[in-house]
C-alpha cells in the first residue's frame, strides 16, 4: 500500500497530497515534487511519439533507497503520483496500475462535482476515503 | 586434475569447445593451421530445443590431443573442460598397417569413449595422393579402406567416418572435401552441444527443483549454472549468458524476500551474517575469481555475490554494447541491497553500507565511462546521473557521520568509526592501484581529511547538479542544490548557502508547494540571520510568522524577531527598516463615510479599512499611514457641473486576496474573460457568417508565469525595495494595534482642496519597521468637490395642464452659495402664464444626504412686471425647496394649421413638433427667467403645458337643412366636468340662428373619451358664404372638489354651405321582374336637381362661377359624375362616369341611366354617386392663376382656383383618367386640360345615400352562395 498519493495540478502546483506517517510530511513533499521532473520527461518523450493513444501510466518514476515512486498523467495533464515503500515487494506493477485507476476515477468523480473549482485544492471527502484506503494505515 | 588445470577457464571469452584429437598427431599437426582457420569462417545455425530461437554462430574449437584424463569422470558437471568432439586421425592406407595397429588403436579410443559415455566423436581418414602411389602392392582403394573401418567401428552411423583428401593441395577437389569435412565437423559439434547441453540443463533442472528440501544449496546451484552461463559465453551466446545470470539473481532476490515474510531457508544463513568487508564492485575484471571462490566455498556474503553477480551481469552487457542499461541496472542493485541487508537483519558497522554505495557507484561510473566515447556519455547523462546524485548522498551522510561537516573538524568518536571504516575496505585492488582517480583512492581521500572530504563533496555534487540542469531536471537540480546549502550552513558558510536556498525557494514559490517554501523559508531565515542582512531576515520572518504552516511557536518566535528589532532603542536618526506590507497584513476592504465617496469641499470624510493581521500575536503600530494623490486639474476643470449623484459609487471596495503564500500559481493569474461574437453577412442581418469565441484579455493570460514573477508578489526570494513616496499627502492614525485576523481602521480624510484623490501606498510603522502597500489595487478614489448654485423648476405631476392650476416645484440647490437673509428671486411675469400663488407659502431646507433640515415660509410680492420670492437663509450645499402654483391659459384660438378645412368631416392635420405622439395632446411651452442674487445672469425656466381637448367640427346636411356638429375630446387623463357649451357665431352679423339641439345640464367627460354636441343652422335670408363660429364650454377637473370652472374656446369656420345640388338614384329591376337578381342587369336611374341658383352675382372671388360656360348653351353648368361602387358588389355596364350640363335655374333635373350588375345576393348597398364639377379644359389655366384674368377672357371664362394642395391636384388629375376625358392629353403639362372639382360636402345632397336594394341569387342557380357572418 502507498505511503504518499499525490494530486498535481497541469501547472505543477499539489491540489491534494496525503502521506503516512506524518511526521514524514516534509520529505514527501520533496519527493513527490522532485519526481515531477521525470513525469515531465516521460511525458514529453512520449508526446512526441504519439500523443493520442498514449499511455496514461507512467511506470516506476524512480527509485530511491527507501521508496519507489510511480507516476501516472491523465489527459489533461494532471499527475497522479504514488510513493511505495521499497520494502513493500508485494505489490506489483498491476496493482499500482489499478490504484491509479481507482484514483483516476475518483479524480474524475471530483471534478464533475459542479462546486468544485477547477484549480482549487481537492477537499472531497469521498476523494479522500479512496485515497485513505489505498495508504498503508498507519498504526 | 591439478588445480592449475581449471585455471584456464577464468577468462571464459578466450576459451573454446574442446575438441580431443587422437591417432595420427603428426598428421593432425600437419592439418591445425587450416583446421583452425576454417572451422569459424561459416555461420551455422544453431537450433535448440524447448522452443528457444535459433541463433546464428561462429564455431570454434581448442583442439587438443586426447587423453583419457580429458573425459569426464561420473558426476563432474565441468562444462568448460568437457570435450565435446573427439576425432581420430588416421591416413592409413594399407589394409595390413589398418590390421596390424591402426584398428586396435582405434579400439582402445573407442572403448575409452564407450568407457565414459561419450558418442560424439568422428574418424577422419586423410587420403593422400602421395601415398597411393608409394606403395601400390598393397594398396587397397581407399574406399574400400574406409568401408572398412565404416564395418568395424560405425554400425549403422556412416557419417562418423569422414575422407579428407589432398588436404594440403590446392586443387578443387581437395577444396570440396574440405567443405564437406568442415560441416561435417560443425554439424557433429552442434549435435554435440545440443544434446550436452540439453543433458546438462536437465540435470540442473532437476538439481533446482530440489530447492525446498533441506541441504540445498544455492551456493552449489549457483556454480552449476554459471558453468552454463560460461558455456554459453563460451559460444559468444552473451544473451543466453545473460539469461543464466538473471535467474540467479531473480532466484536469489526471491529468496530473500520469502526470508523477509519469514520463510527462512538454511543456506541463507551464511548471508545472514555480519558483513566485515565493503569494498564495493569490481568491474575489471570480468570474473572476480577471489570472490566466486568465496561463494563456491560458501562464504560469501550478501555484498560479495551481488557484487560478483552484478559484476557478470556488467560484463555481458557491456559485451552487448547495452551500457546504460548497467547504470539503471546498478541503480537498483545498489538500492536493492540496502533493502535486502535490512530485510536479512545483516549487521554492519554504520556508515559502511555507504562506503559499499559510494565506491559502487564511482565503480559502474568509471567503467561505463571506460567504454564509452565522451559524446555519448554527455548524450546518456540522464541514466548516469543517478548514480552520481546517489553517490553524492552518501558521500554526505559519510561526511556528517565521521564529523567532516562541522566547523570544528571530527570529534575523536568520528575519527575512531573513520578508521574502522577504512579498514573494512581492505587492500585497494591491484587494478587500480596505479589509477589516481579510482573510487577507493577517492574515498580514502575524502574521509582523510575535512578538507578534502569538502573538495570531493563539492566536486561530486556539482557534477550532479550541472547533469540535472543539463537534462532540464531543475527541480532534482534544486533538490541537490539545496543539501549543498545545507552543507555550506553547517561549514558555517551562509552566503555560500543563500543562492541555493534561493534557487530552490523560487521554484517551490512559482510552482506553490507550501510546505516547501515554509521549510525552505526556515533555512533561508537562518542563513541570512547568520549573514546579518536584517532586512531582507525580517522579511523573511514576516512571511514565516504568518505561514500557516507553522506550528504557533514557531510563527510567533518569528514575529517576536520582528518585535524585537522594531523596538530597539537605536539612534531615531537612523533608517528605518522598509519591508513589504504583503507578508505582514493584507487589505482586505476599504469603505467611505458617506458611501458616495464623493464630498463637497469642506465636509468631513471617512475611509474605514479592514486590514487583516497575518501576525500571530497582537502588534501594536506606531502609526498607520495612507498616502493620498490629489489630482488638482480635474477637480477645478469640473467642479462646475458636479453632483454627488455623479457616479455610482460601490459602497465598500474588496481586494482580491491574492497575497495568500498558499496560493496556487495558477489562482493568481488573470482567468479569461470570453465573449462570444456573431459575424452576420452585411447583405442580411439575419444569416449567421460565423461564430465564435474571443479571449479579450488574451495579453494577460497568455502571459509568461514562470521567468518574471510579478513584483506584487510577496513571495519573491528577494524582497523587492519598497519605497515610501514622499511629498504627498498623508492619512495618518497613531497607535494602533493590529489583533490577528481582521482589524478595522478609520481614517478622517482631508477635504480641503477641491480635486480627486486617490489612495496611493499603505504604511504601518512598528518602531524601527515599516511595512509599506506600494500599491493599492483597485484604485481606490475620493472627491472633493464645489458646487455652484443651481435653480430648477419641475412640475409636480406628469405633466401640467393648461387651462387648470398646477404646481411646479422650485428647488435650489445652493452649493457652495450662502443665501442670506433678504435674498429674494425674481421671476418676470407672462401673461399667459400668471403665478397664482399667494403672497406666503411654505419652504424646505434640505442638507446634502436631503434630509430635512428646516421648514419656513417664501413671502412672495407681484408686481405688474416681476414677481418676487423672499428666501430665507439657507447654509451652502443644502437645497431648498417650495412649490408654486402657475396656470397657463389655454390660447383662445388653438393651435391649428391656417388651411385646415372639412373634408369628409375629417380634419386634415398636420403634425406639430409640440404634439406628443402618443396623447395627441397639444403642447405650449412657457418660458420664463428668474433672477437670482448670486448670479447676475438670469436663469431662464422653462414649462411645458398639454392642452386637455381637443375639439373637431363638421357640417352634417338634410337637404338644405343644416347642423353643426362639434366634437370635444378629452385627451388628457383627467377627468373633467363640462358644462356651458355654446356656439356663437363670430362676428353676429348675419341672420343665422344657431339653435341648440344639446343637453343644457352638466356633463362628465372621461379621460380619452369624447362629447358631441350638434346645433340647427337657421338662416332667414341667403346662407353666408364663410360661417365663423366659436365653440366655448367651461370645464373643471372632476378630481377635485371644488374648483373654478375655467373656459375653453375653439373657434372654426366654415365655407361653401349651402346645398346646390341633390342626387337621388333609384335601382329598377330588369324589366318584368320583381325583384333584382345577382348576375342579371338591373337600371340605375339617377337624378340630379339644382336646388339653389348659383350666387354669382354677389360672389366677387368667383368662387361658384366655376364651370360655367356662356359660349353656346347660356347658363348652364357641366357636371361630372360616377358611379364608383366601393363594395364592389357591382359592376357598370358601359360608362359608369359622364358629363351633365345643368340649367342655371332652380329645380332643374337632369336624369341618367346607368346599367348595373349586381355580383351578389342580399340587401346591397346602393353604389356611390360622385359628382364633380368639371371644367374644359383651358390655355390660360395653367398660366393664368389668377382669378380675375378669368373675367376679360371673351372666348372662355373658364375660372381655376388654384388648388394650394398638390395633394388635391393629384387626386383629380387621377380622377381625370378614370374618366378618360382627357386621355393622353395629361401627359403634358402644356396642353389644355380639363380638371375636375369637388363639391364641398355640404354642397351637394345624396337622398339615397344609406339605402339598399334587395338582391335575390341567380334563378339558375349555377352559383350557390352562402355568406356566414
Amino acid at each position: 500500500m502507498a505511503v504518499c498519493i499525490a494530486v498535481i495540478a497541469k501547472e505543477n502546483y499539489p491540489l491534494f497530497i496525503r502521506s503516512v506517517p506524518v511526521q514524514n510530511e516534509l520529505k514527501f513533499h520533496y519527493t513527490v515534487h522532485t519526481s515531477l521532473d521525470v513525469v515531465e520527461e516521460k511525458i514529453s518523450a512520449v508526446g512526441k511519439a504519439m500523443a493520442d493513444q498514449r499511455e496514461l501510466y507512467l511506470g516506476l518514476l524512480y527509485p530511491t533507497e527507501d521508496y519507489k515512486v510511480y507516476g501516472y498523467v491523465t489527459n489533461s495533464k494532471v499527475k497522479f503520483v504514488i510513493v511505495v515503500d521499497s520494502s513493500n515487494t508485494s505489490l506489483r506493477d498491476n496493482e499500482i496500475r489499478s490504484m491509479f485507476r481507482k484514483l483516476h476515477n475518483s479524480f474524475t468523480d471530483v471534478m464533475c462535482n459542479p462546486f468544485y473549482n477547477p484549480g482549487d485544492t481537492i477537499q472531497s471527502k469521498a476523494f479522500d476515503s479512496i485515497v485513505s484506503a489505498m495508504m498503508v494505515q498507519a498504526s | 586434475m591439478e588445480p592449475q588445470e581449471e585455471k584456464p577457464i577464468i577468462y571464459t571469452m578466450e576459451n573454446k569447445p574442446i575438441v580431443t584429437c587422437a591417432g595420427d598427431q603428426a598428421l593432425f599437426t600437419s592439418l591445425y593451421t587450416p583446421l583452425a582457420q576454417q572451422l569459424p569462417r561459416e555461420p551455422m545455425e544453431w537450433r535448440r530445443s524447448y522452443g528457444r530461437a535459433p541463433r546464428t554462430i561462429h564455431l570454434e574449437a581448442n583442439f587438443v590431443q586426447f587423453k583419457e584424463e580429458l573425459l569426464p569422470k561420473e558426476g563432474n558437471k565441468a562444462l568448460l573442460t568437457f570435450p565435446f568432439l573427439h576425432i581420430y586421425w588416421t591416413d592409413c592406407c594399407d589394409i595390413k598397417v589398418y590390421k596390424a595397429s591402426v584398428r586396435d588403436n582405434m579400439m582402445r579410443w573407442q572403448g575409452n569413449l564407450r568407457l565414459h559415455g561419450s558418442a560424439d566423436w568422428v574418424i577422419v581418414v586423410v587420403e593422400t595422393s602421395d601415398a597411393k602411389k608409394k606403395n601400390k602392392t598393397n594398396i587397397l582403394p581407399r574406399s574400400s579402406l574406409v568401408d572398412k573401418i565404416r564395418n568395424d567401428f560405425c554400425n549403422k552411423q556412416n557419417d562418423r567416418c569422414v575422407v579428407l583428401s589432398d588436404p594440403l593441395k590446392d586443387s578443387s577437389r581437395s577444396q570440396e572435401s574440405w567443405s564437406a569435412f568442415l560441416l561435417k565437423l560443425r554439424t557433429l559439434l552442434l549435435m554435440s552441444f545440443t544434446q550436452n547441453l540439453g543433458r546438462f540443463e536437465e540435470d540442473m533442472r532437476t538439481l533446482r527443483e530440489k530447492r525446498n528440501q533441506p541441504g540445498w544449496s544455492f551456493c552449489d546451484y549457483f556454480m552449476v549454472q554459471e558453468e552454463l552461463a560460461f558455456v554459453f559465453e563460451m559460444l559468444q551466446q552473451c544473451e543466453d549468458a545473460l539469461v543464466q545470470y538473471d535467474e540467479l539473481d531473480a532466484l536469489f532476490t526471491q529468496y530473500v524476500l520469502n526470508f523477509g515474510a519469514g520463510d527462512g531457508a538454511n543456506w541463507l544463513g551464511s548471508f545472514c551474517s555480519p558483513v566485515k568487508r565493503w569494498t564495493g564492485l569490481l568491474l575489471r575484471r570480468p570474473i572476480d575469481m577471489e570472490k566466486r571462490d568465496g561463494i563456491q566455498s560458501g562464504q560469501a556474503s550478501l555484498l560479495e555475490l551481488r557484487s560478483y553477480l552484478f559484476c557478470r551481469q556488467c560484463t555481458l552487457l557491456i559485451f552487448l554494447q547495452r551500457p546504460w542499461e548497467v547504470t539503471q541496472r546498478a541503480l537498483e542493485l545498489l538500492h536493492n541491497c540496502v533493502q535486502e541487508l535490512c530485510l536479512l537483519e545483516v549487521s554492519m558497522l554504520e556508515g559502511a553500507l555507504d562506503c559499499w554505495v559510494f565506491l559502487s557507484c564511482l565503480e559502474v561510473l568509471h567503467r561505463i565511462e571506460g567504454c564509452c566515447d565522451q559524446a555519448q556519455l554527455e548524450a546518456n547523462v540522464s541514466h548516469t546521473v543517478g548514480l552520481w546524485a546517489y553517490a553524492t548522498d552518501k558521500l554526505k551522510s559519510l561526511g556528517y557521520m565521521c564529523g567532516l561537516v562541522s566547523e570544528k573538524g571530527p570529534l575523536s568518536l568520528e575519527l575512531n568509526r573513520t578508521v574502522d571504516l577504512l579498514a573494512g575496505l581492505g587492500d585497494e585492488k591491484a587494478e587500480t592501484v596505479h589509477s589516481l582517480q579510482s573510487p577507493y583512492k577517492k574515498l580514502k581521500e575524502a574521509l582523510s581529511s575535512v578538507e578534502a572530504f569538502e573538495r570531493h563533496y563539492l566536486e561530486l555534487s556539482h557534477a550532479a547538479v550541472e547533469m540535472y540542469r543539463a537534462i532540464g531536471r531543475m527541480r532534482s537540480a534544486g533538490l541537490v542544490g539545496k543539501s549543498l546549502a545545507e552543507f555550506y550552513m553547517r561549514k558555517g558558510d551562509p552566503e555560500q548557502a543563500e543562492s541555493f536556498l534561493q534557487n530552490a525557494l523560487r521554484s517551490y514559490v512559482s510552482e506553490g508547494w507550501s510546505l516547501l517554501v515554509t521549510h525552505t523559508r526556515k533555512q533561508m531565515a537562518e542563513c541570512q540571520k547568520l549573514q546579518g542582512k536584517t532586512e531582507t531576515y525580517l522579511q523573511t520572518s514576516a512571511l514565516l510568522a504568518g505561514d500557516a504552516n507553522l506550528t504557533n511557536e514557531e510563527r510567533i518566535h518569528f514575529c517576536q524577531e520582528i518585535l524585537t528589532f522594531a523596538n530597539q532603542s537605536t539612534d531615531s536618526k537612523a533608517q528605518k527598516v522598509t519591508l513589504s506590507m504583503s507578508s505582514f497584513a493584507q487589505l482586505k476592504q476599504l469603505q467611505f463615510r458617506p458611501a458616495t465617496a464623493t464630498v463637497h469641499s469642506g465636509t468631513a470624510l471617512q475611509v474605514e479599512l479592514c486590514l487583516r493581521s497575518l501576525m500571530p500575536v497582537a502588534v501594536p503600530l506606531e502609526q498607520l499611514a495612507a498616502s493620498v494623490h490629489l489630482n488638482l486639474e480635474q477637480g477645478e476643470t469640473n467642479g462646475k457641473t458636479r453632483g454627488p449623484q455623479r457616479r455610482p459609487y460601490p459602497e465598500t471596495v474588496l481586494f482580491p486576496l491574492g497575497n495568500s503564500s498558499a496560493m496556487p500559481p495558477s489562482a493568481a493569474g488573470p482567468s479569461p474573460e470570453l465573449e462570444e461574437i456573431q459575424d452576420c453577412s452585411p447583405s442580411d442581418p439575419r444569416s449567421l457568417n460565423s461564430t465564435g469565441m474571443v479571449c479579450k484579455n488574451t495579453h494577460l493570460v497568455m502571459r509568461r508565469h514562470d521567468s518574471s514573477p510579478s513584483p506584487d508578489t510577496p513571495n519573491l526570494v528577494s524582497p523587492v525595495p519598497v519605497v515610501m513616496d514622499d511629498g504627498a499627502n498623508m492619512l495618518m492614525s497613531g497607535d494602533v494595534t493590529l489583533l490577528p485576523g481582521n482589524n478595522s481602521i478609520v481614517f478622517s480624510v482631508p477635504s480641503q482642496e477641491l480635486g480627486t484623490y486617490t489612495l496611493r501606498q499603505l504604511c504601518a510603522t512598528v518602531g524601527q519597521v515599516q511595512f509599506i502597500l506600494p500599491h493599492i489595487s483597485p484604485l481606490v478614489h475620493y472627491e472633493v468637490y464645489s458646487q455652484e448654485s443651481q435653480l430648477t423648476v419641475e412640475p409636480l405631476t406628469d405633466q401640467l395642464l393648461a387651462g387648470l392650476p398646477q404646481r411646479a416645484k422650485v428647488r435650489l440647490q445652493t452649493g457652495h452659495y450662502t443665501v442670506k437673509k433678504g435674498d429674494a428671486l425674481q421671476l418676470t411675469n407672462i401673461d399667459s402664464m400668471p403665478i397664482l400663488t399667494s403672497s406666503s407659502c411654505p419652504a424646505t431646507i434640505l442638507n446634502s444626504t436631503a434630509e430635512r433640515v428646516d421648514e419656513s415660509v417664501l413671502f412672495i410680492q407681484s408686481s405688474d412686471k416681476v414677481t418676487c420670492i423672499s428666501l430665507p437663509p439657507t447654509p451652502p450645499y443644502h437645497t431648498l425647496e417650495f412649490q408654486l402654483e402657475v396656470l397657463c391659459v389655454i390660447p383662445s384660438d388653438p393651435v391649428r394649421p391656417e388651411n385646415q378645412r372639412l373634408t369628409n368631416g375629417e380634419i386634415r392635420h398636420r403634425p406639430r413638433s409640440y404634439n406628443l405622439p402618443d396623447n395627441h395632446m397639444t403642447a405650449i411651452n412657457q418660458r420664463m427667467s428668474i433672477d437670482c442674487p448670486w448670479s447676475i445672469y438670469s436663469t431662464p425656466i422653462s414649462l411645458t403645458f398639454y392642452i386637455p381637448f381637443k375639439a373637431k367640427h363638421s357640417l352634417l346636411s338634410a337637404g338644405n337643412r343644416k347642423y353643426i356638429q362639434v366634437c370635444l375630446q378629452n385627451v388628457s387623463d383627467v377627468n373633467f366636468h363640462l358644462m356651458d357649451q355654446r356656439l356663437t357665431e363670430k362676428h353676429r352679423e348675419s341672420s343665422l340662428e344657431l339653435q341648440s339641439l344639446n343637453t343644457k345640464a352638466q356633463q362628465l367627460v372621461y379621460s380619452k373619451q369624447s362629447l358631441y354636441y350638434v346645433w340647427d343652422v337657421r338662416w332667414k335670408e341667403n346662407m353666408p358664404l364663410c360661417l365663423q363660429c366659436v365653440f366655448s364650454a367651461s370645464f373643471s377637473s372632476a378630481s377635485e372638489e371644488v374648483s373654478a370652472f375655467k373656459p375653453y374656446h375653439y373657434a372654426f369656420q366654415l365655407e361653401r354651405v349651402t346645398t346646390l345640388y341633390s342626387v337621388r338614384t333609384e335601382i329598377m329591376p330588369a324589366a318584368g321582374q320583381q325583384n333584382c337578381h345577382s348576375g342579371s342587369l338591373c337600371g340605375l336611374e339617377m337624378s340630379i336637381t339644382r336646388l339653389a341658383e348659383p350666387e354669382d352675382d354677389e360672389d366677387d372671388r368667383g368662387t361658384e362661377k366655376k364651370g360655367q360656360t356662356e359660349t353656346e348653351e347660356v347658363c348652364s353648368t357641366k357636371l361630372m359624375y360616377k358611379v364608383a361602387d366601393g363594395s364592389s358588389s357591382w359592376v357598370v355596364y358601359g360608362r359608369s362616369s359622364g358629363l351633365v350640363s345643368m340649367p342655371m335655374d332652380a329645380n332643374a333635373n337632369h336624369r341618367v341611366q346607368v346599367e348595373l350588375m349586381p355580383l351578389f345576393a342580399g340587401h346591397l348597398p346602393f353604389p356611390d354617386i360622385e359628382v364633380f364639377k368639371y371644367l374644359p379644359p383651358s390655355a390660360n389655366s395653367a398660366s393664368q392663376p389668377d382669378t380675375d384674368g378669368c373675367v376679360e377672357n371673351d372666348t372662355l371664362s373658364l375660372l381655376v382656383r388654384p388648388l394650394d394642395d398638390q395633394g388635391d391636384t393629384a387626386s383629380i388629375r387621377s380622377q381625370g383618367t378614370v374618366h378618360s376625358v382627357g386621355s393622353g392629353e395629361q401627359q403634358s403639362r402644356v396642353l389644355p386640360m380639363p380638371r375636375l372639382e369637388p363639391f364641398s360636402p355640404g354642397q351637394v345632397f345624396n337622398h339615397s345615400q344609406g339605402c339598399q336594394v334587395l338582391v335575390l341569387p341567380s334563378t339558375d342557380g349555377h352559383v350557390l352562395e352562402i355568406n356566414a357572418t
